[in-house]
């Protein structure tokens, strides 16, 4: 009843707002704010401070100290670069063929649905509902050494009796694209969806063929859902663990693999935080510069 | 030439078309086929009358289905589930509605980083969300509990509430309040009968979608829950050794519960549309 309130009383000020000078809009903020500020600012800093300490000798495991050593984040990244380079590598692929299996999904909905439209738009959704650790295991059921997909790809010519895709970089990458197709699918349609037909028939009249005018229309068009999907699916995929976990081996561990496996199994937070918040930072670098050259800000 | 070339490009057009049309429609079918594969098969094996090793089909029961708990400590992590769901929910949907309504309807100082602030959290790896917080509770001595798992529940959902309830605050036509104004509505009149309605959609999206987040979330959960198990932990705990045929019933019975409500959600606003 307070948030009815609240925002009963933002309307009452709404003639105001050019005058601005109103506190309502902050009163709307505060507690949401306060929130992300104590929840997820405050903790990457915890982090960062996490990431110099260094464990006391003779002291209990997961006690640290704070003794400010930056040489944390050399060791850190010296001794898991493989897996490093591995995640944004495996991300890359994954968004990549995310994109391609999207596009012409988010197409058809947006072009060729007809009134089946809505209909089609929560079956891209709809596998959301079913846990994605359920359908991952799934995955590597599907995909196992005497399931269905490898018996029948193996009975091809010309390939290999030990053909698999389970505990391959291939299961990871596919894994992973999977979990985030939603991610891909709905950004491209919206942008889709916006591009009015009649510049499609304007390109038709003025002689462009049907590939011509994806070129040259409905591509640029819809680049901000491109750039929208491909960040959506690219960040989480970077970080996750849960595909190279189920459907990896051990030489296919993500840079996630190692922050958990540093935090819960070998209890070293100070390298876990040092690789966390290297990946990060990674991100946000790479996730502006890639802001910048689409030049789309419509995602802040 | 022109004559004979002239209706050339227009049949070759037509025909690239109806290939490109074609093409298209059989691609998202195959789409559909790959995002639906690994769900038909989790509800396939809800029926196997497997035992605790749901790996190999053993054969047709509803056994799994008349007794979802029958498994040891999956009703225990649904209830869990279930319950941070819900709490997290609520906090997240009233905190991020407010956050919305502020950022689309008022000018104010701080509107850049108050959006760059709701931004982050989306643009962050869960890995390094649930570290972080992870890091501040033991460096503060917290112990990981049910309330740790809410409070990083609320925190990941509030961004994507703000961005869905936000959408719908600016497809609003101001026209609409601006009518209700000139029929002598006050203003708290217009917002209960006009804009709340008309926003309700969308804050009912915006809680659907925190509470699918929240009841799926692995990562952020399995970094701050300390030993109380979700629904997500205990599939991941037993992946190890197969999931029981239970954790197939419950990941169905979600899915068809969700797609119900989505389905009811949708007839009901196209019949206020045409009323």
């Amino acid at each position: 009843m307070a948030f009815l309130h609240a925002v009963s009383s933002s309307t009452s000020a709404t003639k105001n707002v050019l005058k601005g000078k109103s506190l309502t809009p902050y009163l709307l903020l505060a507690p949401g704010l306060i929130w992300l500020v104590t929840f997820f600012i405050i903790p990457i800093f915890s982090l960062a401070s996490t990431s110099t300490m260094v464990r006391p000798d003779g002291a209990q495991v997961g006690v640290y100290e704070q003794k400010l050593r930056f040489a944390n984040y050399v060791d850190a990244f010296i001794a898991n670069q493989d897996q490093y380079v591995r995640s944004f590598f495996y991300a890359a692929l994954a968004t990549i063929l995310a994109l391609a299996i999207s596009y012409p999904l988010a197409y058809a909905i947006a072009f060729k649905s007809g009134k089946y439209r809505n209909i089609l738009l929560v079956m891209v959704i709809a596998p959301f509902f079913t846990s994605f650790l359920l359908r991952t295991i799934a995955w590597t059921q599907i995909l196992a050494d005497s399931g269905p997909v490898v018996s029948t790809i193996q009975a091809l010519p010309f390939v290999d009796e030990l053909f698999r895709i389970n505990n391959t970089s291939t299961a990871v990458v596919i894994g992973l694209a999977y979990n985030f197709l939603p991610f891909m699918t709905l950004p491209l349609y919206a942008s889709l969806e916006r591009i009015d037909p009649r510049t499609l028939e304007a390109a038709g009249d003025l002689y462009a063929n049907g590939l011509t005018t994806f070129r040259k229309v409905t591509l640029p068009l819809s680049m901000p859902g491109v750039v929208a999907g491909t960040l959506l699916t690219f960040i989480p995929a970077a970080g996750d663990y849960v595909n190279a976990a189920l459907l990896g081996n051990p030489n296919t561990k993500m840079i996630g693999n190692v922050i958990e496996s540093r935090f819960f199994a070998v209890v070293d937070y100070p390298t876990a935080a040092a690789l966390s918040f290297t990946l990060m930072a990674t991100i946000l670098i790479l996730v502006t510069l890639y802001i910048r050259k689409s030049g789309t800000d419509e995602l802040v | 030439m022109t004559t004979i070339n002239a209706p050339m490009p227009s049949l070759s057009h037509r025909a690239s078309r109806w290939f490109s049309r074609n093409l298209v429609r059989i691609y998202a079918a195959l789409a559909f086929i790959y995002l639906f594969i690994p769900v038909a098969y989790t509800f396939a094996f809800s029926f196997n009358d497997a035992g605790k090793s749901n790996l190999v089909w053993q054969g047709f029961t509803f056994d799994n289905w008349k007794n979802p708990c029958g498994a040891p400590q999956v009703c225990e992590a649904v209830g869990n589930s279930l319950k941070i769901g819900v709490i997290s929910t609520s906090l997240a949907t009233a905190l991020g509605t407010m956050i919305a309504f502020a950022l689309g309807r008022y000018k104010f100082k701080g509107r850049t980083s108050t959006n760059l602030l709701i931004f982050l959290p989306m643009a962050t790896p869960e890995v390094v969300l649930g570290a972080s917080l992870l890091a501040m509770f033991l460096n503060l001595r917290i112990n990981p509990s049910f309330w740790t798992i809410v409070i990083s529940h609320v925190m990941f959902c509030i961004s994507f509430v703000v961005v869905t309830v936000k959408a719908r605050i600016a497809s609003l036509d101001p026209r609409l309040e601006q009518a209700a104004m000139d029929l002598y509505a006050n203003e708290k009149e217009t917002f209960r009968y006009v804009t709340l309605p008309l926003v309700m959609p969308g804050i009912a999206g915006a809680a659907l979608l925190a509470f699918s987040l929240s009841f799926d979330d692995f990562i952020i959960t399995n970094f701050n829950s300390g030993t109380v198990s979700t629904f997500p932990k205990f599939v991941y705990v037993s992946a190890a050794r197969g999931i029981p045929a239970q954790a197939n019933v419950i990941g169905s019975a979600m899915f068809f519960i969700a797609l119900i409500i989505v389905i009811v959600g949708q007839v009901v606003s196209r019949k206020r549309k045409k009323s």
